[in-house]
């Protein structure tokens, strides 16, 4: 199912190139520097126009023990930390490398620019095994801002270098790190299916489901050991529930007609379906089990793609009761449904970020699709992606950075951005296609 | 990619479906419902004739009427405008057809697929394709067909009967068929 030796390889020629070179260009130019990367390119980050301010970090790569797994645990750590456009990774070639607090030089850091300085070291331990210590510090005040040491093995790399990347953020930005989470999304090739869950950065996936039929919104449960996901295999739309763990799964819902759009609540107990057993596609609750489904709108009218607010008392959801595709919002128990998005005739696809300020959804717009986020509060939107066949958004568990499904050329590939639309990072690797992506916990 | 699976339903329907495909199988389907409904943009000159309208019933034939090429039962295809979910008159004559079948053999089960073009969120398109398949179920409904019979469901966007990105190839899929559970 894994194929690391594959993985590194084209893992590494285009990290390397990432951790030189944060890419400064207007997206037009991208297809031309695409070319020669994209046989390889596991991943692909777009800084568009003025980034706000950055923290500035120097990633010295750590002292390397022999036979460690690579990339280098730097390496992964920092294309984590520039995905998310909240950093300026520094320039650490010719500088000595420290290894311990004590070794630091921290003025030749302060003349490079560095707010703070990441090093450390992996040493072989007896049994395969892996010592990894390190230290973030912070130049200007000449402080150790974190310190940690894992034993682990060789399957455990990139994990520890996302949990390594996770405490530089929350350290740096006081917000809490997304990159040891995880995604769901289909791969298709030819007429194969799969459903795939893979590292937040895309890497290091792995197939939990193969089909001949389509396969679309899968969702993590809220502890992230389950899933939930529509499949075609039964020559009609029918709601799985699969354990991560050990890949047993069932039907939640095979009603009469079709059955889709899964949304958890937040208790994990309970999900929002959509069914058409009583004619229109209708929003339903059922217990996680499928049982004692209880409709929650009525009309003759699309009623779907039904989500939660994170405090569960609240469902948005696109509707076309007013005539065009809208996102609205009604209590989760029912009750009569508020219109959320007013521009434009096409409002698809809501998504609640985790502190219930944002709604992230799918817009039409001259005929292009895409991502654009409102808050709540203010009712002031953006749109922020510039290409044009835009799906499926979700929030990162930290709600820094949206998940989304695009088209280049007649390839589906996975992407994330940043709330405020300038940082753009592409996931899945060239050759596959892949769609319905989702952010899990 | 569909185009080897879908096939396996149009040549339900179809005596002459070979391999290449289901659009060109769907020219012909569409053939007997005479020369109207030029919003699909796949239109040709057909095989049909006007003289198939006069044996909707197709009884006097010997095998299964369903499969018939002259009888309205063997057409199973419903083509829907852009944005919308109205049958057609010009269909009307075909889900008469249907209607007869299933009132006079009550065993009969019929599942009406709905199906929409590629554009869109997914979750959207298969409630766009629902309404396709729920506009003809009433129809037939309408006509006396016991909701026991007849299931709508939808395909949304995701069985493409022409996987081209063009604007017929959008229409071909804009779609509800007729598939009888004994043909699966």
């Amino acid at each position: 199912m894994l194929d690391c030796p594959n993985q590194k390889a084209f893992v590494s020629p285009m990290s390397v190139f990432m951790l030189r070179s944060v890419v400064l260009f207007p997206l037009l130019c991208l297809a031309l520097l695409y070319a020669p990367f994209s046989a390889r390119a596991a991943m692909e980050i777009q800084v568009i126009g003025g980034a706000a301010s950055k923290i500035s970090v120097a990633m010295v790569p750590f002292q390397a023990a022999p036979g460690q797994p690579s990339p280098a645990l730097t390496q992964i750590a920092g294309d984590d930390l520039n995905r998310s456009g909240q950093f300026r990774l520094v320039d650490v070639e010719g500088a000595q490398p420290p290894v311990t607090p004590a070794q630091v030089d921290y003025g030749v850091w302060r003349g490079k620019g560095a707010d703070a300085v990441v090093i450390g070291q992996v040493a072989a331990q007896p049994g395969g095994r892996f010592e990894v210590r390190f230290y973030l510090l912070d130049v200007l005040k000449q402080t150790q801002l974190a310190g940690y040491s894992y034993s682990i093995t060789a399957s455990q790399w990139r994990a520890t270098a996302h949990q390594i990347a996770d405490l530089i953020y929350a350290k740096l930005t006081g917000i809490p790190g997304a990159f040891s989470s995880r995604i769901a999304y289909v791969q298709k090739q030819g007429r194969r299916y799969e459903l795939r869950v893979a590292d937040a950065d895309g890497q290091n996936p792995r197939t939990v489901m193969r089909s001949n039929e389509s396969v679309i919104s899968p969702r993590f449960s809220p502890d992230g050991s389950r899933l939930v996901y529509v499949s075609f295999e039964d020559r009609k739309p029918v709601v799985y529930m699969q354990s991560l763990q050990d890949g047993h799964r069932r039907k939640i819902a095979a009603f009469k007609g079709s059955n889709s759009a899964p949304a958890w609540a937040p208790d994990g107990k309970r999900l929002a379906v959509v069914l058409t057993r009583d004619g229109a596609s209708q929003i339903y609750m059922i217990n996680a089990d499928g049982s004692g489904p209880t409709r929650l709108t009525r009309g003759g009218n699309i009623d779907t793609e039904p989500v939660f607010t994170p405090d569960g008392q609240t469902l948005y959801f696109t509707s076309d009761r007013g005539g065009s595709p809208q996102i609205y919002r009604m209590a989760a128990s029912g009750g009569e449904p508020k219109r959320v998005t007013f521009n434009g005739s096409y409002n698809v696809s809501p998504a609640i970020s985790p502190d219930g300020r944002y709604l992230a959804y799918i817009s039409r717009e001259g005929g292009r699709f895409s991502v654009s986020l409102q808050e709540l509060a203010s009712g002031q939107t953006r749109v922020l992606t510039d290409t044009a066949q835009d799906e499926s958004p979700s929030f990162a568990p930290n709600g820094q950075a949206v998940l989304y499904a695009t088209v280049r050329g007649e390839q589906g590939i996975l992407g994330t951005v940043s709330l405020d639309g300038k940082t753009r990072a592409r996931l899945s690797e060239s050759g596959v296609d892949a769609r319905e992506p989702v952010w899990g916990p | 990619m569909n185009k080897i699976v879908w096939p396996v339903l149009v040549a339900l329907t179809l005596s002459a479906c070979g391999t290449t495909g289901g659009t060109q199988a769907t020219v012909e389907d569409r053939a007997g419902s005479g020369t109207a409904g030029t919003a699909q943009g796949t239109e040709t000159t057909g095989v049909g004739s006007s003289s198939v309208a006069g044996s909707a019933t197709g009884d006097q034939y010997s095998g299964d009427p369903r499969k018939d090429p002259a009888s309205l039962l063997s057409k199973r295809s419903v083509y829907f405008d852009f944005d919308s979910f109205v049958v057609k008159n010009e269909y009307r004559p075909m889900i008469e057809a249907h209607a007869g079948y299933l009132k006079s053999k009550r065993d009969a089960h019929v599942i009406l697929q709905g199906n929409t073009d590629e554009r869109g969120s997914r979750e959207y398109n298969l409630a766009l394709g629902q309404k396709r398949a729920e506009a003809v179920r009433k129809a037939l409904a309408v006509l006396g067909v016991s909701d026991a019979q007849m299931e709508a469901v939808s395909f949304g966007e995701e069985k493409p009967r022409d996987t081209a990105h063009t604007e017929a190839a959008y229409a071909e899929n804009r779609r509800t068929d007729v598939v009888y559970s004994d043909e699966k």
